[in-house]
């Protein structure tokens, strides 16, 4: 330990992805390894799905690294992409309308690059504010301009929000990379990291108990598998993992506690109320191959962190009143 | 300046993909370099650049967009693209006595190209295609070893409707159908038709 109080924060950052790296490079000599063996056809699948998941953790570890290594400005422009395709896939499952037309530019040429210049340049205060008010008022007004009042409602709601959540609620990951703390400069990454893994556990957490605990689904028509028990001790199991990983925070062990706690409830029922969304579009998941479009399926991997990241970052900021 | 086309081409493909996934399903046939006549439902002025961008690389030289002559060589702009980036086959909208308006597609046809054809004429509001012209037929009865690939393109219209200039992103895919039987001697023009129809409608459901 001591010896990794002496490291500068470059140093430790550094180790951190080399351990993350790491892993994952185990992970996938183990996944080739297996591969190379004879195995039975159901293996097979699983072989493929595993493959699938690995894929997806090195695109996420790459984005991570790319966006530590790149400074603000370009963790702002990675995390922005990631944010343009998320909202295409929102869109795309969304029955809008041609009198939408305008509005979906206006929010994803406008709204998506306006609120990450705004990360990137550190404008937190206007930050929080700029979608839920202003951008609130400005979607609806340039749709009543299309001049079309069938299911105005309906149509605008949509809209707002896949702007919250693709775009407001993914904005606040980059945030975190870049928000300062007395004594914790340059340590963002840990912040980030320290949200994912939190939110990644409750999610795989809850869902082997889902599996061994087979309780009756409080909503069976949106997800067979959420359980309000299996749902609690992930989400304790995340809280766990969060105390246990207070070191890499600039948290006490009791609040990195309950901040995991919190930030793990919120990514699961985020995941929760986007399969209730999922459901009303009539999909299963959000670029299925069966769907319209063949997509990566890249918002089902983000759901998690487009709910638990506004919250997350808003209760760190404001209990420890972390400066701009 | 030889590689400016090039470079323009990758760039528009690029931007295809950045705006609409690009996604092509082959499920009757596999991108192959072979001649063949797409035919494909007509919904935006995107269409043909998705097909486009769908299409392997290789494959992109050697298949050509048909273009009326007087709106896509007004200016010089548009002529460039048409002309050099992707080498398309003009054609005269209006009909002139002497001069028969397929003449430049069965030219290309017995160069060996490729062809993308809309065989609805002109871009039709969303939903089924309109009935389709007799191009198509003409052409496949005069090449018969000519592969016939129907295609549907989905969604496009949702990304640029008409009397738009700005492009929503909006997912969207090309599905390529099996290779339609030319027409039979006994068959004639307009049961062909509706038979070419009918195989682009039927990938809707293969695409939903």
């Amino acid at each position: 330990m001591d010896a990794l109080r002496q490291m500068s924060v470059t140093q430790q950052v550094g180790l951190l992805f080399v351990l993350l790296l790491g892993v994952l490079a185990l992970a996938t000599a183990a996944a080739v390894l297996r591969s190379l063996r004879e195995s039975a056809p159901g293996d097979a699948e699983r072989g493929r799905a595993a493959r699938r998941e690995l894929r997806a953790l090195w695109a996420g570890a790459a984005l991570f690294w790319g966006a530590w290594v790149s400074g603000p400005l370009g963790a702002t422009l990675l995390f922005g992409g990631v944010s343009f395709l998320a909202l295409r896939e929102f869109i795309t499952l969304m029955h809008t309308r041609r009198s939408d037309h305008r509005s979906l530019l206006l929010a994803f040429f406008a709204v998506l690059p306006l609120q990450y210049a705004l990360v990137a340049t550190r404008h937190f205060d206007l930050f929080t504010v700029f979608i839920p008010v202003y951008i609130f008022l400005a979607i609806p007004v340039v749709s009543a301009l299309a001049g079309d009042p069938e299911r105005f409602l309906e149509r605008n709601a949509k809209i707002q929000w896949g702007i919250m959540v693709c775009i407001y609620g993914l904005s606040h990951t980059p945030a975190l990379l870049l928000l300062q703390f007395p004594h914790y400069e340059g340590r963002g990454a840990f912040l980030l990291l320290f949200l994912v893994v939190v939110v990644a556990t409750a999610h795989f957490a809850q869902q082997a108990l889902a599996l061994r605990l087979r309780r009756r689904p409080v909503a069976r028509r949106i997800d067979r598998s959420f359980g309000l028990r299996a749902w609690g001790l992930g989400t304790l199991a995340a809280g766990a993992v969060g105390g246990l990983l207070y070191w890499i925070t600039p948290f006490q062990a009791g609040q990195a506690l309950a901040l995991a706690l919190i930030a793990s409830a919120c990514g699961t029922l985020g995941e929760f109320v986007m399969q209730a969304l999922k459901r009303d579009a009539g999909v299963r998941a959000w670029g299925n191959r069966v769907a319209v479009t063949g997509a990566v399926g890249l918002l089902d991997r983000v759901a998690a962190l487009c709910f638990a990241a506004p919250v997350f970052f808003h209760s760190v900021r404001w209990y420890f009143h972390a400066g701009v | 300046m030889q590689w400016l086309p090039g470079a323009v081409g990758l760039l528009l493909a690029g931007l295809a993909r950045l705006v609409t996934g690009a996604q092509g399903h082959w499920h009757g046939c596999p991108p192959k370099a072979e001649q063949r006549i797409y035919f494909a439902n007509h919904q935006s002025h995107l269409d043909w650049l998705l097909i486009w961008a769908v299409l392997p690389g290789d494959l992109r030289a050697s298949t050509r967009p048909i273009a009326a002559r007087d709106y896509w060589t007004a200016n010089a702009l548009r002529h460039w693209i048409t002309r050099e980036v992707f080498n398309a086959v003009y054609v005269d909208r209006q009909r002139s006595e002497d001069q028969d308006p397929l003449e430049p597609l069965a030219e290309a046809l017995a160069r060996g190209d490729s062809l993308v054809i809309f065989p609805e004429g002109t871009r039709g509001h969303a939903g089924r295609p309109q009935p389709f012209r007799g191009g198509l037929y003409h052409l496949a009865a005069q090449f018969p070893q000519v592969a016939l690939i129907p295609a549907w393109i989905d969604n496009v219209q949702r990304v640029m409707p008409k009397g738009e200039v700005l492009p929503v992103p909006i997912l969207c895919s090309v599905t390529f159908g099996a290779p339609l039987a030319p027409p039979a001697p006994d068959e004639d023009k307009r049961a062909f038709l509706e038979r070419a129809r009918a195989a682009v409608v039927a990938l809707d459901a293969v695409a939903a």
